[in-house]
């Protein structure tokens, strides 16, 4: 998944997935019109590059309903986390030209 | 900066042989735009500031005279009637009300013209979410307010108002630009020495809710929004 030379991780070399992880790192929980809304993408791209993320482990699903509509919210795992951190720490760390 | 350009898809990085330190930097950049904006509310306009205080003034200008008349004739005539009492409640009732609500809507305005410039929505999570903080100390505040003047004690309504509103921007301070927390610390403090000057309420209400308001909508348009 990492790459082994710069540490960079392969899953967040989409903007959306980059995107959808730095708006769970500092919110809870968010709703996915929510996530549609600020990272301005179309529901099946959005909600294909969820499922990619929940197969990796670094988000969650949580079904839920407000009245009969349902409300599917998404939060970030402990692993989601760290590959996240470890993945500004590789990109800081290219501005740097740490290797 | 542009939006497309973040929510490229990721094809970009394969079509391209990128330029890592560029890019590096531009993935860090909007990672952090992303998580500013996701979790406060940064349309806040400084002229909403300056709106709302120059409402307060007018209002605290107005009540003012009001008053001056009412105290005018009592020295005249040497006597107050409990119509002429009522009626000035009223009127003071009147003018504050109409000045939160002048307040409230030129806010308003300058706020969503800033959300539209920005391209952002008004009422997202985000905004929602200051809304509620705000709304906890405030309406705790106005409650408490209430509960005192069923006893008939108007001398800690207006140190009490600064010391409430002070507490709900400290709290709002966390969901919407930082600095609203000092224009927070400023207003708990005049309230708090209000309570040395009881009797000067409608003095401290100007400068908290008018001229602090000025003073902080100034620097933050000046810090954020002048181009």
């Amino acid at each position: 998944m990492k790459n082994p030379i710069t540490g960079l991780n392969k899953v967040f070399e989409s903007r959306i997935r980059l995107g959808v992880m730095s708006v769970l790192m500092v919110n809870e929980e968010v709703n996915f019109n929510d996530l549609k809304e600020m990272l301005e993408v179309t529901d099946g791209n959005l909600a294909t590059h969820l499922v990619n993320l929940e197969e990796n482990g670094f988000i969650k699903v949580h079904k839920g309903f407000i009245g009969k509509k349902t409300n599917t919210t998404y939060s970030v795992t402990k692993s989601g986390e760290k590959a996240f951190t470890d993945h500004i720490t590789a990109l800081e760390n290219m501005i740097k030209g740490v290797k | 900066m542009d939006k497309a350009y973040l929510l490229c898809d990721s094809k970009y990085f394969f079509m391209h042989e990128p330029n890592q330190q560029t890019d590096s930097l531009q993935d860090l950049k909007d990672i952090r735009r992303i998580m500013e904006r996701s979790s406060r509310f940064i349309s806040l306009s400084g002229l909403s500031g300056v709106a709302a205080g120059v409402c307060a003034l007018t209002g605290a200008f107005i009540s003012y005279s009001i008053l001056d008349n009412y105290y005018g004739d009592y020295n005249s005539s040497g006597f107050f009637s409990g119509d002429d009492f009522s009626r000035l409640k009223i009127k003071l009732l009147v003018v504050a009300a109409s000045v939160f609500v002048v307040a409230f809507a030129s806010s308003y305005y300058f706020t969503w013209r800033k959300a539209n410039k920005q391209g952002l929505p008004l009422w997202d999570h985000t905004s929602k979410r200051l809304a509620w903080n705000m709304l906890v100390p405030l309406a705790t505040g106005g409650a408490f307010i209430v509960g005192m003047l069923r006893y008939d004690v108007w001398a800690f309504v207006a140190p009490a108002s600064l010391i409430f509103y002070g507490l709900a921007l400290v709290n709002a301070s966390k969901y919407t630009l930082s600095e609203i927390r000092y224009l927070g610390y400023c207003e708990i403090v005049l309230g708090l020495i209000n309570m040395l000057f009881i009797g000067y309420g409608l003095w401290f209400w100007a400068v908290g809710f008018g001229i602090l308001h000025i003073v902080y909508g100034i620097s933050m348009w000046a810090k954020y929004e002048r181009k």
